[in-house]
């Protein structure tokens, strides 16, 4: 491989990282406070309140079961809304968000569902407000989980990443695509496909290092 | 200190409604020990979730130091429950919070600043005992230790009122006695009034004052402990002290052949229990001086009721009918419960 070659495999893996990493933080921002709505307005919780968590559900769901592809092109007016064009590597980050938002509301969610209601209780016997409840209690108590879950979010984000290229978005799968498929390069396709496995290798072992320090529970 | 007036709550669903504790009324004083026992499902855990709201009843007045907290808006009430501590079964700590942080946990919420915090959460470690396990997290801790801890964090906020849901039923019977110690020395230095609620009679026999027996819903009977204990009433009552004030006759008491009526010749097998003082009394030693009777001890046992002494001994009384009638006599007259069980011919 020539070393121009290597100079684009290199600006390809670091567009990949950018649009997963800012995607990802993004899309947490969104998905934490609608994780914590959907799961304090459940029934037994400590908000309960049925329409909004129906509602929100819907939306939740919704957006979960479109195709990402097609999520994709059917937002390209809010992108272009947003970031001013439709194609690039900061374009893709667009629907990487609005995809990964509600899978991260959902990990969220299942997080908090795991904490032990008694923990909760004792902190409303103790006179704590439901905010101080999510703040203290929830998302602390939760947090070893969340952050495994998130990391699936970054794993699923690196492979929508390698779609978002096919459609002008850059990164590793635009590379392999232009390179490696239509031009027939098996060399770039291998590298890449190896360097994409690296990235979900490092990406789960660094998740699951950062749950295990966190987790109190099993000391 | 706390009163329950006709304190009722029924669970409605489209299954059916369930009266999970019907009215009730309750009073427990300042600074004494309260047990509420009954068996699982008699309706205890709801009861005592009635007195901080943790369960809005759905009838009734509930009043804690002169509040009354079933007319109280959320924001009032997250006040009040400050005010009143509570310990769990499972004891329901942070597990990522360190021992310090979860004592903190409450005065965190009332928003108080660092040094108060620091200083009173070392103070509560001193008090249950726990001072080298500061920054442990519960799941390096006892199921003893953890207890201890949510001990600490109930009082951290110096409570007027400690509600405690089973809080030994997890722990073994050593540790049982040591956190029940605990609770009787917290509640004689700070006169804390103490609502325990449990289905084991020994919590309530080590550290009550007073008692109420729960079933289906309902107080069955309740009172001193002590005299629950001695003179229980109703059937569930009885369940419940036989166990351990061994009320039940031995079994070689039960095996003997009696009959109700003296016969000629026969010797009167008599049971007597006695609490406390008279427990020094030489009363046996007396009657065998007085008249011409023998006496065998068939068993003997003697227990601790909080702090008095409650003993029971099963007696073989023999001599001619004339001593037997008197030395029956004798012991109904002294300061015990005397029971004739039968005559053994």
């Amino acid at each position: 491989m020539s070393p121009d070659m290597w100079g684009l495999l290199i600006d390809a893996f670091w567009e990949t990282m950018y649009m997963v990493l800012v995607s990802t933080a993004l899309a947490t921002l969104i998905g934490l406070p609608l994780g914590v709505i959907l799961t304090v307005t459940r029934a037994n919780h400590i908000l309960p309140n049925m329409p909004i968590n129906s509602v929100l559900g819907a939306i939740v769901n919704a957006a979960r079961s479109t195709p990402f592809i097609i999520l994709m092109v059917a937002i390209i007016p809010l992108t272009r809304l947003i970031v001013g064009s439709s194609i690039g590597t900061t374009a893709a980050i667009v629907p990487l968000t609005i995809s990964a938002a509600p899978f991260i509301a959902r990990i969220i969610e299942s997080s908090l569902l795991e904490i032990d209601p008694g923990v909760v209780e004792a902190a409303q016997a103790m006179g704590a407000s439901p905010m101080q409840i999510i703040r203290k209690v929830l998302l602390p108590e939760a947090m070893h989980s969340i952050v495994l879950g998130i990391t699936l979010a970054i794993i699923s984000l690196i492979g929508y990443s390698a779609m978002a290229g096919a459609l002008g978005g850059g990164g590793l799968g635009d590379l392999a695509i232009r390179y490696g498929y239509q031009r027939f390069r098996l060399d770039i396709m291998i590298i890449t496909v190896v360097v994409l496995i690296v990235m979900v290798q490092a990406m789960q072992s660094l998740g699951d290092y950062l749950s295990a320090k966190l987790n109190k529970n099993k000391l | 200190m706390i009163t329950l007036e006709n304190v009722e709550k029924t669970y409605y669903s489209k299954a059916g409604n369930i009266a999970a504790l019907k009215p009730t009324s309750l009073k427990v004083e300042q600074g004494e020990i309260f047990g509420i026992i009954g068996l699982s499902g008699a309706g205890k855990s709801t009861l005592v979730r009635c007195i901080n709201m943790l369960e809005r009843p759905t009838g009734g007045r509930v009043t804690v130091d002169g509040q009354e907290m079933t007319a109280m808006t959320e924001t009032e009430l997250r006040q009040a429950r400050q005010h009143i501590g509570m310990i769990f079964q499972h004891f329901n700590l942070l597990a990522s919070r360190t021992v310090r942080q979860n004592i903190a946990f409450p005065l965190e919420i009332q928003g108080k600043d660092k040094t108060f915090i620091d200083k009173k959460v070392s103070e509560m470690l001193d008090l249950v005992q726990l001072e080298d396990r500061g920054d442990y997290h519960p799941s390096q801790l006892s199921g003893g230790q953890k207890q201890r801890v949510g001990i600490a964090r109930a009082l951290a906020s110096d409570p007027k009122v400690l509600l405690c849901d089973e809080a030994t039923s997890a722990l073994d019977p050593a540790t049982t006695k040591s956190i029940l110690s605990l609770l009787k020395e917290i509640n004689e230095k700070l006169n804390l009034t103490i609502v325990m609620i449990t289905h084991q009679m020994e919590v309530v026999k080590q550290i009550c004052d007073r008692v109420a027996v729960i079933e289906d819903g309902v107080i069955v009977e309740q009172g001193r402990m002590i005299d629950v204990f001695i003179n229980p009433k109703h059937p569930t009552t009885k369940a419940f002290t036989a166990a351990v004030t061994n009320a039940e006759l031995p079994e070689m008491v039960q095996k003997m052949r009696l009959t109700e009526a003296y016969q000629p010749g026969a010797k009167m097998i008599t049971r007597i229990s006695f609490i406390g003082d008279v427990a020094g009394e030489p009363i046996i030693s007396g009657m065998v001086k007085k008249f011409a009777v023998d006496v065998s001890i068939l068993y003997g046992n003697i227990d601790q009721l909080k702090d008095t002494a409650y003993g029971t001994l099963i007696l073989e009384v023999s001599g001619d009918e004339a001593a037997i009638r008197a030395a029956h006599d004798y012991l109904n007259e002294r300061q015990v419960r005397m029971e004739v069980i039968g005559y053994e011919s």
